[in-house]
């Protein structure tokens, strides 16, 4: 998508920050010197284009439940299969394929530790695939949104 | 009544990580949807970003739709006592946008340092990577480049615990 300039100025400045008061909008509308109905458009358009997931929190996964990132070693021709059948739990989420023997990369994130541990189990049983579990140790850098320049 | 019991929470949390609805009053759109105030629901929210619950509040974009398409996760086997410096340094490097410890799983899984480089074209993303390396005197060090090719699911966690079923 070709992104016009209130999209980029909003996308730079709003990825977090985010007013927190009744009428969110309105308040980053005069920020960025345009309407409330200008921005409620511009995020319109943002999403039907398949940019924006959401406007909120991201929760920080520590104190919100647990997660844990997980890797499986798929036989390429049972990748389709495989993919969506992983995709079925309501646990998972960011289901990418990627470059390597261990080619199917997704994110489990639920209430606590259990609940990812039955999922877990449920995804080697059904698979007959032995998941890496993969939790996170220790963040140097979390997720703060990325910038539009200077990326490669 | 000002504060919201504990199921009102719950399925104000459940509503949060799905989005704000983009409509004038979004706090007040939830608020109805829980039986709550609009005032408590703003005062419970504002409690939440204090208590450290949420990592940031904001727009949450799907990066390759927005043409950053060649993404790679960097993995590298990094001596446990050198893991801590070299993650703090990374995380500082431009276009470095996670960067965490994860355990190896030997002998399947021999990394343990996963940073996350989102780019528009793959040769640049391995150059900057290539260059990054190098001025970090990390070359030598055993290390893998995993781009992604294809996203079969990209949403936000659902931690909230639920009784729905997956619809697939």
């Amino acid at each position: 998508m070709q992104l016009d300039n209130l999209s980029r100025r909003l996308i730079e400045r709003y990825q977090h920050n985010l007013p927190l008061c009744a009428e969110p909008w309105q308040a980053m509308a005069d920020e960025l010197g345009c309407s409330e109905a200008e921005l409620l458009d511009c995020l319109q358009r943002l999403d039907a284009a398949g940019v924006l997931s959401r406007v909120g929190p991201v929760f920080e996964h520590s104190r919100a439940g647990a997660s844990t990132l997980v890797a499986l070693a798929v036989p390429p021709e049972r990748l389709e299969q495989v993919a969506e059948l992983v995709n079925r739990y309501p646990e998972v989420n960011h289901n990418y394929l990627r470059e390597h023997d261990y080619n199917l990369w997704f994110v489990l994130t639920g209430p606590d530790r259990q609940t990812l541990q039955r999922c877990l189990r449920d995804i080697e049983g059904a698979t007959g695939l032995l998941p890496l579990d993969l939790p996170m140790r220790r963040a140097y850098r979390i997720d703060l949104g990325f910038s539009l320049e200077g990326t490669p | 009544m000002n504060q919201l019991d504990n199921s009102q929470q719950i399925e104000l949390r459940r509503l949060l990580e799905r989005g704000l609805p983009l409509t004038p009053r979004p706090y007040q759109h939830l608020a109805e949807q829980i039986g709550a105030s609009e005032q408590a629901v703003l005062e419970q929210v504002r409690h939440w970003g204090e208590d450290g619950l949420f990592r940031r509040v904001g727009l949450v974009l799907h990066h390759r739709a927005l043409g950053f398409r060649a993404n790679a996760m960097l993995v590298m086997d990094i001596a446990d006592e050198r893991v801590d410096r070299i993650g703090e340094q990374l995380s500082r490097a431009p276009g470095i946008n996670l960067c965490y410890q994860r355990p190896r799983r030997l002998p399947y899984w021999p990394f343990n340092l996963f940073c996350m480089v989102h780019g528009r074209e793959r040769a640049a993303v391995q150059a900057h990577i290539a260059e990054l390396l190098a001025q970090h005197d990390l070359s030598e060090v055993p290390h893998r480049l995993l781009f992604s090719t294809r996203a079969f699911k990209q949403r936000g966690g659902r931690f909230t615990a639920t009784t729905e079923v997956a619809h697939g």
